[in-house]
Order: C-alpha cells, then structure tokens, then sequence
C-alpha cells in the first residue's frame, strides 16, 4: 500500500458512471431480508391498518351521504383510492425515517460503504425494498374492499406492480429528502405540506373534476394522482392511452427522485 | 502496521480514504495493487474494515450480523455457513451466536465488530482505534484477537492513540500529525533513535524542573513535559554528576510516547 503525493491522474481517471451489480443488491437485500423477519407485525400492522380504518370509515360514513361516484358505488370509489394511500404512507416515511436513522445514527451506511457495496447500488437496493412492500401493502385495502362487494377482476392482478412503481418513487423521495433535511424534524413540514395535499389532491376520495380547472392540472404534477387512476382503470376498465401516460408519469418521477437521492446522499456519505 | 497520533490527526480520514469513503483533493492512493478510488469496490471486496463506531444490526443475532455480511462481502452461498461459523468461533463468540447484538457486553461487540470484517477472508484489515473506550482486560482480549490475526499473514492497518497498543502489536508505525507521517518503523527503531534507551524522569517544583529543562538545552539532551515531572531522554548518556544535580529523579525505559512527543510537541491520550 502506497499514499503518494503526485495528483496529476487522480482526477481524469475517475469513471463518472459506475457499474451496478447484482451481488449489490443481494446483500442489501438479505440484510434488509433478515431485519424484516423481525420487523414485519410491526411495520405490516401500521401500512395495513392505517388505509384500512380509512377506507372504512369514508367508505361507511362518506359512503351513507354519497351512494355512488362515477357511477362506482362509493366505498368502491374509495376503496380503490385508498390503495394509494398505503402506498404513499409505507414509502414515502420509510424512506424518510428509515434511511436518516441509518445514516445519521446507526452508521449503517458507513458500514455497509466499506464492504464492496457503491452509494448508487445501496439506495436503489434500498429503495426497490421499500417499493416491494409497498406493492403488497397497497394490495390489503383492495382485498378489504373485495370483502365489501368490490367485484375481483384480472386487471387487479397489474395493481402490485403499479403499487411498487409508484412506492419506487416515493421511496427515492423520502430518501432524497432525508439527505437533504437538517434534523429529523424537518420531516413534520414534508408531511404537512407536502404529504396532506398529495394525498388529498389525488382524487383517493373525491373526484377532482368538481375542482377548479387549475386544481386538475396541478394534480397532474401529482404523482399518487396517476396511481389512483391506474388502479381505478386497472379495476375497472384500462384506457390504453391515458394509462400510458400515467405508467410514463410514475416512471419519470422515480428516475428524477432516484437521481436526487442519490446525488444528496453521496454528498452526505463521502467526504 | 499501526497509525499512532492523537485525535484529530487524520488516522480515521486516512482510513476512509483507503475504502474511497472519502476522496483525498490531491494525490494517488494505491491498496492491494488497486487504485482507489476507481477501482475501490476492488479493494473493498479484498479488505476487511472495523470501523471506530460500532454499527451492529442491534436486533439481528451475533449469526444474522455476520451472514448479512458475508453476503455483504461476496462469500461464495456454499462457503457461508462455514465462514460464519469459523469467524464466531475466532471471536470466541460460538456460544452467543443467537444472541441478540443488543444483549452483548462491551467487549464482545467489539469483537463481533472485528468478526464480521473477517468473513471473507480478507488480505487487508483496517482496525479504527480498536479498544477505544474498552476495560484494560477487554482490551487484552482483543489484543489477541488481533494478534492471531497478524499470525496468520493478514495485513492489519490500525490506528490507535494508545502507546502500549502501538507497541506490543505493530511490526512498524507511522507517527500522524496534523495530516502529515512525521516519522515511520518499527517501535523499537523509532524509540532508540528518537528518544534513547531509558529516559529520567525528574520531580519537582515547577521552578525547579525549569531549571533542569534550562541545563538538558544547553548539554544537548531532548526533555519533555510530562505532566507534573519532566522526562529527559536518552538518559543513558547523561553524565552521572549531572543525573545528581537533577535531584529526585526515576529512570524508565524509554517509550513511543517519548518519541511522540518529541516530534510533535502534541500529546496523546491514554
């Protein structure tokens, strides 16, 4: 071993781009693999409850006003909705939370960068964890409006997926967001100001083609807006071309936040 | 190979440096024939690192801990089981393997530390300051443990501030300050040129050791502070009628810490 002085190559032979690699992610995975053999009554509890008390407390107590919506009956509406919901919620915070408690107090992160394990392979490992169990998470109101009357079908079979790129990309989001915060308790402002109207401005539980012309083009900034519409049509009847669009909406927003997560939280793990 | 300095010398930023952790502004750094930070996953995959914070899976057992590392470190999916159970047994840690991180005493964390970078059989060891904070006799343990390592032809890098570490377990030091090696061999090299055979360790008023600082200038002998007594070094060579001039006085035999100080003018802890 050799530390020398002369720094003439040092930066010219740095690859931007570095390889990404399978055995990578295997060992994120197991690692986050065992701890979830722990952990999952726990964080499966809180994903799965939470929509469901919504779902059931809109769908009855909403659902006694309003009978039915778009000709959907009302806890369908929202049934379908909610699946949004418990996708946003088991991402986005696990991304948030999860990633600064192993940044900033386990060193987690220091550990894992030692073994042959790069910043970019950990948080995509990482965030396509997050995004595996959201795709399930989102399925249990789904099932629970299933034992309300929602009538099964083949397009619901496409839902886990649609749930696991949309948690992609929350999962990124909540990662960047943790690399970027200066404590822990800045998260309360992204959930007041940025959770709160993402999930009620995504038509989970009304229709937004009430709102105001303005309010429907920002929803199209919104990406749980384009889950929702996914899962409705994947349950309800798919619309070939706008489903395209909303599949290319949540694709674009993971790349982005991916991107941001990664960049921010190199800065924050490398000196 | 031991890096002695006190905290804050850049021992740790060294070590970073070498996973590509951190990236030095200038130079080249090569390990294990490979150059870092371009080909540090390279390195990494060959280099087993115990960091100075312990960051234990606390609600993992000692066995989930080192088989999310053996993954972590590439070992072959039939080479696991064994690995792991060989590097528990080193640790001495074979009876707690399903006890929880969490549940383990001071000592053995630190060893479980060590255990998981040793999974993969690596060629390079890095050991951040590996008793820091440890009971004296916990700190013999791993002194062991580091030992048997240095046995059986592993390449250990550790740094420590502690003189006795650096001495009973390092073939060759590089003395750290502020950034720079300001001196580098073996322990018993650098204290016979630096510092002498036994040092003379002088008591007395602050006036006093003044005076004897004043007279070690003038005759050409290296003294230091030592917190309330002066230590002259390369005291074998003092002439005796001087030694009595100097009053209350101790002999030792000279140490690393000697040699620290004389060249920094800094003090280490411990």
């Amino acid at each position: 071993m050799t530390i020398d002085e002369h720094s003439a190559i040092s930066e010219s032979a740095q690859p931007s781009i570095r390889a990404i690699e399978p055995s990578a992610f295997a060992g994120v995975f197991q690692r986050e693999a065992t701890l979830f053999r722990r952990s999952w009554p726990a964080t499966t509890f809180g994903s799965i409850v939470e929509p469901t008390i919504n779902l059931i407390a809109f769908g009855f107590g909403l659902g006694a006003l309003v009978t039915s919506v778009q000709g959907i009956p009302y806890i369908q509406f929202v049934g379908t909705g909610t699946v949004a919901t418990a996708v946003l919620f088991s991402s986005i915070f696990a991304g948030m939370y999860d990633t600064y408690v192993k940044r900033f107090y386990w060193k987690t992160y220091d550990g894992i960068l030692a073994t042959p394990v790069d910043v970019p392979e950990l948080f995509i490992a990482e965030g396509t964890w997050i995004a595996v169990k959201a795709g399930l998470f989102g399925c249990a109101p789904l099932l629970i409006a299933i034992l309300f009357g929602l009538p099964p079908s083949w397009g619901m079979l496409a839902i886990p997926f649609i749930c696991f790129l949309t948690g992609l990309g929350f999962a990124f989001m909540g990662q960047w967001f943790s690399g970027i915060v200066p404590s822990m308790d800045a998260f309360t402002y992204v959930q007041s100001a940025l959770v709160t109207p993402l999930f009620l401005l995504a038509g989970i539980y009304f229709p937004l083609s009430n709102l105001p012309q303005w309010v429907q083009t920002l929803a199209l900034a919104n990406p749980l807006y384009h889950c929702v519409n996914l899962v409705r049509d994947a349950v309800f009847g798919w619309q070939l071309e706008k489903d395209l669009g909303h599949v290319a909406a949540l694709t674009i927003f993971a790349a982005i936040m991916c991107a941001l997560a990664v960049r921010a939280l190199r800065r924050k793990l490398i000196d | 190979m031991g890096l002695l300095g006190p905290n804050g010398a850049g021992k740790s930023t060294t070590m970073r440096m070498l996973t590509g952790q951190a990236i030095p502004d200038s130079g080249n750094i090569e390990v294990l024939e490979l150059t870092i930070p371009r080909q540090s996953k390279q390195a990494r995959a060959r280099m087993g690192v115990v960091p100075q914070r312990e960051n234990l899976d606390e609600e993992l057992t000692c066995r989930q801990n080192v088989a999310v590392w053996s993954t972590l470190l590439r070992v072959p999916r039939r080479e696991r089981d064994a690995a792991v159970d060989r590097v528990l047994a080193a640790a001495q840690l074979t009876d707690r393997a399903d006890s929880k991180a969490s549940t383990l005493s001071g000592g053995m964390r630190r060893r479980l530390l060590i255990a998981r970078s040793l999974v993969h059989q690596p060629s390079l060891v890095l050991l951040d300051e590996p008793t820091v904070g440890l009971d004296p006799q916990i700190r013999g343990d791993i002194w062991t443990l580091i030992d048997e390592l240095r046995s059986s032809g592993v390449t250990v890098l550790m740094s420590t501030h502690y003189i006795e570490e650096a001495e009973r377990l390092c073939d060759d030091v590089a003395v750290v300050s502020h950034g720079q090696v300001i001196a580098q061999g073996a322990p018993s090299v650098l204290v016979a040129e630096y510092a002498g055979v036994e040092a003379l360790e002088c008591f007395g008023s602050p006036e006093r050791l003044n005076i004897v600082e004043a007279r070690c200038r003038d005759l050409g002998f290296p003294s230091r502070r030592t917190g309330p007594t002066l230590s002259v070094l390369r005291a074998e060579s003092i002439p005796l009628h001087v030694v009595e001039e100097f009053g209350e006085a101790l002999r030792r035999p000279a140490n690393l810490e000697d040699v620290f100080v004389r060249l920094t003018g800094e003090r280490l802890e411990g």
